[in-house]
């Protein structure tokens, strides 16, 4: 409480406000210049992965068992240090749902019992027109030029925006501070404080370190991930020749995960 | 002129320490908050806004109501107004503060608010939100308080306040209007995806507001030596009646939109809010809402009961409960519900997130108290 007292007089202290002309005039006169979203720089590391626009295809014949998404769940989980809230206040990044709420507006009555019954594994979407990054008042939601929409944890102010904007409900708020509830806290990836909003990152952090992303290393062949710009990729290749779907088209958002069906 | 503010009587000083002690109590559970958390709110991963940001929305239009006697005065000369403009632009001012510290009660790390400014974000609707109602309230502190200078001193206001007068009717309309945008403006949030929602809750708040004003007036008119015209009173309550029968409409062309399209998305939310379906915390409310509406506008159109004080109060008083309900808590909420899997997750605010609020609005009822109490003696002054 101390702290956040002595920060707020900080935040509303005059020093601070004289840098915001300043700020202001260079983002409107060069916008983008001082933000957290500019180049992506994973280029910077000879073994990063890279692509021009990533994509993830998640294959429902293969996951034929629950506890194969339990594996992708957990992976992703236990890696980022998402807390386990119980409750309507919960955290999740990568989750299950069943397809008539993945997909409310496909659903008839006579859907396959193989893809009434399972479960499907839910996500954000990584949009290519994303609502978060459009409402965002500080541009602590961003979209990288390799499509993957990022957090900047330090700079989200919790006004829950996004949130509201996010027609997949992909986003987590932290109610509570996270860390008495992580049962092992991973010291590799950073712990979220309360009053910010988080979601999957497409594993940004392996990406960068030459790894793909946890939840794809744990489905065992089931979730493919990889560059959608480039023709002769993976991704490209099981797209034209299966059937896919994505959550709410209509929406306009170009929604980047794909379910193959 | 402030110094007026501290000449009163026992009455006076019972009222402002209560508001203190309310205030105080909103503070402490305040602090609660900051240290725990959001999660002492009922808010959750489904209902992300509650009854901050409804409190939020409806005071804008409490806020842009002033615009209802301004425009009438100004524009059209209407002289029943002239002593009654300064309190409906000091009740703006109040409302705008409260709206602020709405944002500030909601806001998750709220001593990181200075980050819309320093990154300042034109894609984003609350950016607008923030830029006009800040803009809002400098107008009318600037306006409200050298017009009520010039009172004083027995001369016209400087020709710049009129500027800043005429530039404050649109800037009234915006204010309104980018806070709709703030919901109309998301995809798959079926409730509030639709391009009347700027202009109903404009006209929500055209009644609410002069409705509001009324009601205060009433009281400082027992209180204090303050006369309402006549003419201002019929004036008003035409004017909240037209704003009331063109909300309650649009809320028919929703309903009918919603259902003779039979489009699901649409329909979800009126069955939840007026059939329970997937839970039953709103749908009280809504039929109030209905009730309220459809009997405070029959007082209002029938001449004899608009005009008769007792039953114009009880108009006035459902009009503004009426307009409450609908902005200030279901609006919000119905958006969120059911959510974008079409499960229906409930939100009801919690014991903390009540009293934040109430303290919140003692904030303003304190400010308001000040500033008409300054408005009251110098035009007292000038009268003799
Ligand atoms: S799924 Fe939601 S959170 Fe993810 S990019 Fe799309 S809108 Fe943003
Ligand atoms: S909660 Fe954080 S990330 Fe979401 S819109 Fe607000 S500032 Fe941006």
């Amino acid at each position: 409480m101390a702290i956040n007292r002595r920060t707020f007089l900080k935040a509303a202290g005059l020093t601070t406000l004289a840098g915001v002309a300043g700020h202001a005039a260079m983002e409107l006169l060069a916008p983008g210049a001082l933000e957290a979203s500019g180049p992506s720089k994973v280029g910077e590391y000879p073994e990063a992965l890279t692509a021009k626009r990533w994509a993830m295809l998640i294959d429902t014949e293969k996951f034929t068992t629950a506890q194969v998404y339990q594996k992708c769940v957990d992976a992703c989980h236990i890696l980022h240090n998402v807390p386990h809230i119980p409750g309507d206040q919960e955290i999740k990044w990568l989750w299950t749902d069943s397809f008539k709420h993945a997909f409310p507006d496909q659903q008839h009555a006579l859907v396959p019992d193989r893809i009434k019954n399972q479960p499907f594994l839910v996500l954000c979407n990584h949009c290519d027109n994303p609502p978060c990054v459009r409402v965002c008042p500080t541009k602590a939601t961003f979209k990288r030029d390799d499509g993957i929409v990022m957090m900047d944890m330090h700079r989200c102010i919790g006004c829950r925006y996004c949130m509201a904007g996010c027609p997949y409900g992909a986003r987590s708020f932290n109610f509570w501070d996270p860390r008495p509830f992580i049962e092992n806290i991973d010291p590799y990836y950073p712990t979220r404080m309360k009053g910010v909003v988080e979601k999957c990152t497409f594993c940004e952090d392996r990406l960068a370190k030459g790894q793909l992303p946890a939840c794809v290393e744990a489905s065992e062949g089931a979730l493919i991930f990889g560059d959608l710009a480039n023709e002769d990729s993976e991704v490209r290749r099981v797209l034209r020749e299966r059937y896919s779907l994505r959550r709410k088209p209509s929406l306009g958002t170009n929604p980047h995960v794909f379910y193959l069906i | 002129m402030l110094e007026k503010a501290l000449q009163g009587n026992k009455a006076y000083w019972g009222w402002i320490a209560s508001l203190l002690v309310v205030i105080g109590i909103g503070f402490g559970f305040y602090v609660y908050q900051l240290q725990q958390g959001l999660g002492v709110t009922g808010l959750n991963r489904d209902v992300s806004w509650g009854l901050y940001i409804g409190q939020l929305t409806y005071m804008v239009g409490i806020a842009a109501s002033a615009v209802m006697l301004v425009l009438p005065y100004y524009l059209h000369n209407h002289k029943a107004f002239g002593k009654l403009v300064i309190f409906g632009e000091f009740l703006a001012v109040s409302a705008v503060v409260v709206c602020l510290l709405f944002v500030v009660v909601d806001l998750g790390q709220p001593q990181r608010l200075m980050n819309v400014i320093l990154y300042p974000t034109p894609n984003s609707v609350l950016f607008w939100d923030m830029v006009v109602l800040n803009g809002y309230l400098f107008l009318n502190i600037i306006i409200g308080w050298s017009v009520l200078h010039a009172v004083k001193k027995g001369v016209r206001p400087a020709s710049w306040v009129k500027v800043l007068i005429y530039v404050s009717i649109p800037w009234a309309v915006s204010i309104h209007t980018v806070t709709a945008f703030l919901y109309a403006g998301l995809p798959g949030r079926y409730f509030w995806h639709d391009s009347l929602l700027a202009a109903s809750f404009l006209s929500g708040a055209f009644a609410a507001g002069p409705a509001l004003l009324l009601l205060i007036l009433m009281i400082v008119q027992k209180v204090s030596d303050l006369k309402i015209p006549k003419e201002a009173i019929q004036t008003m309550t035409k004017i909240i009646t037209y704003a009331w029968a063109i909300n309650l409409f649009m809320v028919l062309l929703k309903i009918f939109s919603a259902y003779y399209s039979q489009y699901p998305a649409k329909m979800a939310a009126f069955d939840y809010m007026f059939g329970g379906y997937g839970g039953e915390q709103l749908m009280p409310w809504m039929w109030n809402f209905v009730f309220l509406g459809v009997v405070s506008l029959a007082l209002l159109v029938i001449p004899a009961t608009r005009n008769n004080p007792v039953t114009m109060t009880i108009a006035l008083v459902m009009v503004f409960v009426a307009g409450w309900i609908d902005k200030g808590l279901t609006m919000v909420i119905a958006g969120f519900i059911p959510n974008p899997f079409k499960v229906h997750t409930e939100y009801w605010p919690t014991i903390p997130e009540v009293f934040i609020s109430v303290g919140v609005y003692a904030v303003g009822l304190l400010i308001l108290t000040v500033l008409y109490k300054v408005a009251l003696a110098v035009q007292r002054e000038s009268a003799s």
